[in-house]
């Protein structure tokens, strides 16, 4: 009832666990049957290992929070290594979300990753906590593209593109980047914003700018779903402060196949399962046999 | 001690001191020194919920001792009898008992005594163990009930000399009189108490205290410095070995 594909892969349910919220999934078996989810998108992945950011890596903002973490992970070798084997036993899509700061880097761990089992490529163009390339990427097209397409001739694996809400024009930016060969769009990442500490008279990051997330984004990240569904033809996830299935729900009517939930993770460690069983018992209720009758259904 | 989410009742919700609170919540929970719970008695907002280590267990309760310093314990604070609350835990390593032989000291600085009160309480059930308490507060002592009256060696010290010594515990603390040292308070107080325990040639074990968003290791918020590269105070620490950490003075 509520199986989708994206890009030829056949998810159980349209619930994806958000890159950077979920760990590599171990950290959330204790707490519930994580085969329950549609799919699961690693920490973000580079090439290299990388220890993140310095400083102050959260804070907590009215209805959202605010993170710098910079990508910190063990780099993709050993991803493949130690995390991938029992990724693989969760019965869930794998999905490896890879970032990076050279065309080069990104494109050497695409060839490691297209000959490991990962489900589908979610590439992110789209961190705002990186310094170099990141968040660059994301916001001009022409230079998505180009990565994109480097991306697309070293990998046959299916190609999901996570844009950054701070792109300049969301449209644009998701034509360029189904152009150089995408064949799934993911958006939003977390909005670009700064907090001020008063008392210090400080920025509360080190790098001053840090990634927004959680319920406080929602309905900008709704409308840029909705622009998008309506100007790609390649299926699109939908995500940006999804915490309830009503939420979730408003996502797959503007357009979304499927959907990931990030923040919300933090506040229940089980929360996809609600989400995944509210939007069982709407369709249910509403008498909707399959997402294909609600999708898009707002014009 | 696996980890639940559990949805539970308040037992009682007191304030001891000036803005510091005893709660207790009504349930069995296995937990070991020094683990702590994420705790929300709220929906969506605030957003995440908060880490609070654990300052008692009992029978039929469990007990939390907080500082009200922003919008999620000022929401704790009005908490009554009866009242729901959530709680996510035991979380992360705890003390490991077996390390602590001999003569051990425990340190903590204002509400970082919180974990050493339910420490000291098992700790005193092991013989060949002689344990003693050095506290430091700002003014009014509080979080003592397992110690005091109990304790062989109780120091107290106030920044406004209102009980004890005047000024900084760590001042009046002596290291090299005991085999392990143990360490939970302001950051500032456990490095500069780290270095001592460094010259004096005894090992110090530390609780780190950080802003947490998950509180199970995965969103890689509340990492510190180590010798060993970052690492997650929520599911690597929050007890570490003085030794391995990189903090700042």
């Amino acid at each position: 009832m509520t199986s989708v594909n994206i890009c030829g892969v056949e998810l159980k349910n349209p619930v994806i666990a958000a890159s950077g919220t979920f760990g590599f999934g171990g950290e959330f078996s204790d707490y519930f049957d994580v085969s329950r989810l549609g799919g699961i998108s690693s920490k973000g992945l580079t090439l290299a290992p990388k220890q993140g950011n310095d400083g102050v890596r959260m804070h907590e903002v009215r209805s959202g929070m605010m993170n710098s973490v910079g990508l910190q992970n063990p780099g993709v070798e050993a991803f493949i290594k130690d995390e991938l084997p029992q990724m693989e036993k969760m019965n869930t899509a794998v999905i490896a979300n890879l970032g990076g700061s050279t065309i080069e880097d990104y494109v050497r761990a695409a060839v490691m990753l297209d000959k490991s089992s990962i489900d589908i490529l979610e590439l992110n163009i789209s961190c705002p906590n990186v310094k170099e390339g990141g968040m660059a990427f994301g916001i001009k097209s022409c230079v998505a593209y180009e990565i994109v397409g480097e991306v697309r001739k070293a990998t046959s694996k299916p190609l999901m593109v996570k844009l950054s809400p701070n792109a300049e024009d969301i449209c644009d930016m998701a034509i360029n980047c189904c152009k150089a060969g995408a064949d799934a769009i993911s958006l939003v990442n977390t909005f670009k914003g700064i907090a001020i500490d008063i008392k210090s008279r400080k920025p509360v990051f080190e790098n001053i700018s840090a990634g927004v997330s959680g319920p406080a984004i929602k309905p900008m990240a709704l409308r840029m779903v909705y622009e998008v569904c309506g100007c790609v033809d390649v299926p699109v996830v939908g995500m940006g402060g999804i915490s309830t299935y009503e939420d979730a729900i408003e996502f797959i009517m503007a357009g979304s196949h499927a959907i990931q939930v990030g923040t919300a993770n933090f506040i229940k460690p089980d929360i996809c399962v609600d989400i995944i069983e509210g939007i069982e018992a709407f369709m249910a209720r509403e008498g909707i046999k399959s997402l294909e009758e609600i999708r898009g259904i707002i014009k | 001690m696996k980890s639940k989410y559990v949805e539970a009742a308040v037992y009682k919700n007191e304030q001891i001191s000036d803005c510091v609170f005893r709660l207790s919540v009504k349930g069995s929970f296995d937990v070991k020194p020094g683990q702590f719970f994420m705790l929300r008695a709220w929906g969506q907002e605030p957003l995440l919920s908060r880490p609070i280590s654990v300052h008692d267990v009992d029978d039929e309760k469990i007990t939390f001792l907080y500082h009200v310093v922003g919008r999620g314990t000022q929401i704790f604070s009005k908490l009554r009898e009866g009242d729901d609350i959530s709680l996510l835990g035991p979380l992360g390593n705890g003390f490991e008992l077996d390390m602590l032989k001999g003569k051990v000291a425990l340190v903590g600085g204002g509400i970082g005594v919180a974990p050493l009160n339910y420490l000291y309480k098992k700790l005193s059930m092991n013989e060949g163990v002689e344990v003693s308490f050095h506290a430091g507060y700002r003014s009014q002592p509080f979080g003592l009930e397992c110690i005091q009256g109990s304790c062989s060696l109780l120091n107290i010290a106030t920044e406004d000399a209102c009980v004890g010594e005047k000024g900084y515990i760590i001042d009046y603390f002596e290291p090299k009189l005991y085999d392990i040292v143990v360490c939970c308070g302001p950051e500032i107080m456990m490095s500069k108490l780290i270095k001592k325990c460094e010259a004096a040639g005894v090992p110090i074990l530390v609780s780190m205290e950080k802003k947490m968003a998950c509180g199970i290791g995965a969103c890689l918020v509340c990492t510190c410095k180590t010798k060993d590269g970052n690492k997650r105070s929520c599911a690597d620490g929050p007890v570490f070995l003085g030794s391995e950490l990189i903090l700042n003075d």
